[in-house]
């Protein structure tokens, strides 16, 4: 499987889903800066976090109209899947990719920590090692992870079986202490119709190696490995 | 050549902070009197934060040498030899002023500052820490202090994508007027690799990169040699603003550029701005450097010399570099989108030399300006010893109802409401996060590890600052070894009161001396620090605190231990020798309101055997977790281990000693290890002439006293917890 991630100026996450992609598929993704205007051909192309432009307007509003998204967003449409993780969500949110925005936490702070999420569907190329209800553990770190739409588009989702992450207990319960950020029905990651669009704002890259303190990620690239062999 | 503008005056002088013979001094050397730019530039060279004018003496007494050490002080940060080619870089450095003024940007620059610092030298920076000093939590502006240092620092470090990963936060009411905020970068490099500050080649040009040049942060280094009064509010303007985006834009085209041999010399733009950086290049070279003001990239017009000059506005960097790679650097930094501007080129003239609008506005020997800054020897004065005291005649409380205050205190109580706003895990290496001994983070595509940590203990130091500089080294060295790690080199940071006060130099003098024997004892040298002096506000100055940011090494992350118990049945040794020193400790600070005693002693020979022993322990596997003993002694190191691992125990004190000293005092060179059985480890202790007693055994939900009262686990935890998030609630 060959991987690109796109790159815009306050991407800083990079290394991390590289690293976390290169353990699990064995080859070294590639690096695509936002403009370069020919994006290479690949198997999964990546939206990696950190503050793209710096969040100075809306966060991930810029390197939404950053002109490699036009492109990113034509190999979307033609079935290429397309990773956006952490400020990656925002910019695919922000590019149409996906429905909703991000508002900033309700508690209006940055948080760093480990969180609990129930995996919602095992029907996409990011979960299909997981089990639909199974407990994983892996960190958040963003300021703006409040995931909000209207009622339809989120009943929507539920009903199409769209919504792959929710926050949650280590039981797997949902209750609102487990959703820090105040997410709409605790809403941690969603694809789109097609299922190949996958936005989230926890880091599983973060979590694929032993010595870090989780390797509940880890499934979640082995998916990606074995769907796109 | 004839210098524009009428000379300055003695009043001018006055008001940017220099006396009378300083004045008198710069108009000698010059052979005139200097003009209003002139004197503006003798200023901030000559303040105290750029000159070390009153700390230097003593600093020359630290021991900054070793076999790791690459780079001692004196260069944009220190550097040292980890192996295998690499090199770890680091310093701290404070923004204590700014800070108290305007929290978030005097955070959040700070932190910019020691990143510059690092990355300035070749290094990505790979770890943050902090350590982070204000008032009584009651004092009316605490909270809101707390609250915008907080968020300055985690905006800015999470923007850039640097891990936050270690640090410490303290309350006294000592701090009320001056709060302390040190901010600490590691980087990593390669040993051949390393970039310095000394210009060289006449003729080559000298280059402006980063963001433009505003009015912000003018007179800033004056401003943080002076002390506060009630007006310190009106300095506002002289607090810098941060741009954390350009910042991380910054890192990357330089380090994108220091893969070619492009560089001569680099400095970053941080105290007094241009002129720091122009003199400080062209002084260390021995030449001299000319600069025509009309390139510097300025985002207000109508600048004048004497503002460009003093400017400090954020992320901006000074390079000297090959001419013909000069192209080459350009098309860097247009891909980064940042400025790229040629101001001047390098001469051998031994003058700094400024130009605007065609004329000259400044021409004086850069030299002088650097070698006969003022030096001081500022009168001293002892500080008065104080009595042991003996925990027989210190009240008794009952153990566990103390344990229950203790541990939500605001010094002990947790401080993960600040760290979960940091980024500490971006850059996917952290091994060991905030809220142990030491952080731990691993190389890139390498096994072993670093450990990070910094540490001081004001009370300590204001009672005996010689005793109190020595407990802060001998600390910092106890929390690297408690992971495992072997403690390589620090980085200081001293923050004191007014020095032309004699009782506050000679603070700062036996702090130093407690220092030196300290990090000569224990192989633990000074490569990098930053001295901030003027923390008072009204003749009230701070505590003594002189930090220390120690680094350490472990060859392979995976045998680096945590403090969290890790499974029920296991014995809990303590090492070292527990006499139940109560003087300066939180027990009687907090439970009898007494803030009196002299501190425990620092046996540096103990220090270094009982962690040698404990280091070896680690690394041959003997030991589940490891904790080191401090604030607050045994019973609250013990409680701390069973609440990071959900775990608890059962603990004894001997009958022949009064158990409010045992658990509660705060001798030394102590650690707290758990092993599954202790025959072994308590013949090796025995052999290595270290101290070592069984204390207990792990298990159950509860830490309990044996024939004793008993706290459960949780709600050792909720205590913990509760306090931080519920204050800044408030």
């Amino acid at each position: 499987m060959q991987a690109a991630i796109i790159l815009f100026p306050g991407s800083n996450r990079e290394q991390d889903v590289h690293d976390a992609l290169k353990r699990a598929t064995g080859k070294e993704p590639l690096r695509v800066w936002h403009r370069d205007s020919d994006l290479p051909k690949a198997d999964l192309i990546v939206i990696p976090g950190g503050f793209s432009y710096g969040d100075y307007l809306r966060c991930g509003a810029m390197a939404a109209h950053s002109p490699i998204m036009r492109e990113v967003k034509a190999r979307a449409e033609t079935g290429t899947p397309v990773l956006g993780i952490c400020n990656g969500f925002q910019i695919v949110t922000e590019a149409g990719l996906l429905p909703g925005v991000l508002l900033v936490n309700r508690t209006l702070r940055f948080h760093c920590k480990d969180v609990h999420l129930r995996v919602e569907t095992s029907q996409s190329v990011y979960t299909r090692r997981y089990n639909a209800g199974q407990v994983i553990r892996v960190p958040v770190a963003h300021h703006d992870g409040n995931y909000f739409a209207d009622k339809d588009t989120l009943d929507r989702l539920e009903g199409e079986g769209l919504v792959a992450f929710r926050y949650c207990r280590s039981d797997g319960e949902i209750d609102d202490d487990a959703n820090a950020n105040g997410s709409a029905r605790a809403i941690a990651g969603i694809l789109n119709e097609k299922r190949n669009v996958l936005g989230l704002m926890p880091h599983p890259e973060d979590a694929t190696d032993p010595l870090l303190g989780s390797t509940d990620g880890q499934g979640f690239f082995a998916s990606l490995a074995e769907a796109l062999a | 050549m004839t210098v524009i503008d009428p000379p300055a005056t003695l009043d001018q002088a006055r008001q940017f902070g220099l006396s009378e013979d300083e004045f008198k001094r710069a108009c000698r050397i010059m052979g005139r009197t200097p003009n209003f730019t002139e004197l503006g530039i003798f200023s901030v060279m000559w303040s105290e934060h750029c000159s070390y004018k009153s700390s230097k003496v003593w600093l020359k007494k630290l021991p900054t040498t070793g076999a790791r050490v690459i780079c001692g002080p004196g260069e944009n940060a220190g550097v040292i030899d980890i192996g295998d080619g690499d090199a770890a870089i680091f310093k701290m450095e404070s923004h204590n002023h700014p800070s108290f003024i305007e929290p978030y940007q005097g955070a959040a620059t700070g932190v910019g500052g020691i990143l510059r610092d690092v990355f300035t030298m070749g290094a990505r920076p790979i770890a943050n820490l902090n350590a982070l000093r204000f008032g009584s939590p009651a004092h009316p502006k605490t909270r809101h202090l707390v609250d915008g240092v907080v968020r300055g620092i985690g905006g800015y470090g999470n923007c850039v994508g640097v891990p936050t990963v270690g640090g410490e936060c303290n309350f006294h009411p000592s701090y009320n007027g001056n709060i302390l905020v040190n901010a600490m970068t590691v980087g990593l490099a390669r040993s051949s690799r390393i970039f310095y500050s000394a210009a060289a080649g006449p003729g080559n040009p000298v280059i402006y990169v980063g963001a433009k040049t505003g009015r912000d942060g003018i007179h800033g280094a004056t401003m943080a040699s002076a002390e506060f009064s009630e007006d310190s509010e009106s300095k506002r303007p002289t607090v810098q603003v941060g741009d954390p985006f350009t910042e991380k834009l910054l890192i990357e085209a330089c380090l994108e550029l220091m893969e070619s041999d492009a560089i001569v010399a680099i400095q970053d733009m941080g105290a007094a701005g241009l002129t720091s950086s122009s003199v400080e290049m062209a002084g260390k070279g021995g030449l001299g450097i000319e600069l025509d003001l009309d390139r510097v990239p300025t985002r207000e017009t109508a600048m004048s010399p004497y503002e460009i000059m003093l400017s400090e506005s954020q992320e901006r960097m000074l390079m000297i570099l090959k001419p013909e790679r000069a192209e080459l650097a350009r098309r860097i930094f247009e891909k980064w989108e940042l400025d790229f501007a040629v101001i001047g080129r390098v001469t051998d003239s031994g003058r700094l030399v400024l130009t605007m609008h065609g004329q000259t506005v400044a021409d004086m020997p850069v030299g002088p300006l650097v070698t006969e800054a003022p030096l001081y020897e500022r009168p001293w004065t002892p500080a008065p010893a104080l009595p042991g005291l003996a925990a027989k005649g210190v009240a008794a409380r009952e153990p566990i109802a103390a344990l229950k205050q203790l541990v939500a205190c605001p010094d002990l109580a947790s401080k993960r409401w600040i760290w979960e706003q940091y980024d500490h895990l971006v850059m996917g290496h952290t091994v060991q996060r905030p809220g142990g001994d030491a952080a731990v983070v691993r190389l890139p595509g390498r096994k072993k590890a670093l450990a990070l940590a910094t540490d001081c203990t004001p009370r300590y130091c204001a009672a005996d600052p010689k005793r109190g500089g020595a407990q802060a080294v001998a600390e910092n060295w106890r929390n690297i070894t408690a992971v495992g790690a072997t403690p390589l080199a620090i980085t200081d940071n001293m923050n004191f009161g007014n020095p032309e006060r004699p009782e506050i130099m000679g603070q700062f003098a036996q702090s130093i001396e407690g220092m030196r024997e300290a990090c000569l004892a224990l192989d633990y040298p000074v490569v990098s620090g930053n001295v901030s002096l003027y923390n008072e506000t009204n003749g009230s100055g701070i505590l003594p605190t002189p930090v220390i940011g120690g680094v350490g090494l472990i060859d392979d992350a995976a045998k680096a231990v945590t403090l969290a118990f890790k499974r029920a049945g296991e014995i809990v040794v303590a090492i070292g020798e527990t006499t139940g020193w109560l003087g300066q400790s939180l027990y009687l600070r907090e439970l009898l309101g007494r803030e009196d005693g002299s501190p425990p002693p620092v046996d540096l020979k103990a220090e270094r055997r009982n962690g040698d022993f404990v280091r070896a322990q680690i690394l041959a596997g003997a030991v589940t977790s490891c904790h080191d003993v401090s604030d607050g002694g045994l019973l609250i190191a013990l409680a701390e281990m069973a609440m990071a691992g959900g775990i608890g125990a059962t603990v004894a004190a001997p009958q022949d000693q009064p158990a409010h000293g045992f658990w509660f005092g705060e001798d030394q060179a102590r650690y707290v290890v758990t092993c599954r059985a202790a025959d072994a480890l308590l013949q090796a202790a025995q052999k290595a002439n270290v101290p070592a007693r069984v204390v207990g055994k792990t298990g159950g939900d509860a830490l309990t006293l044996a024939g004793g009262n008993a706290i459960s686990v949780a709600e050792l935890k909720h205590l913990n917890e509760a306090w931080l998030p519920a204050y800044m609630a408030q």
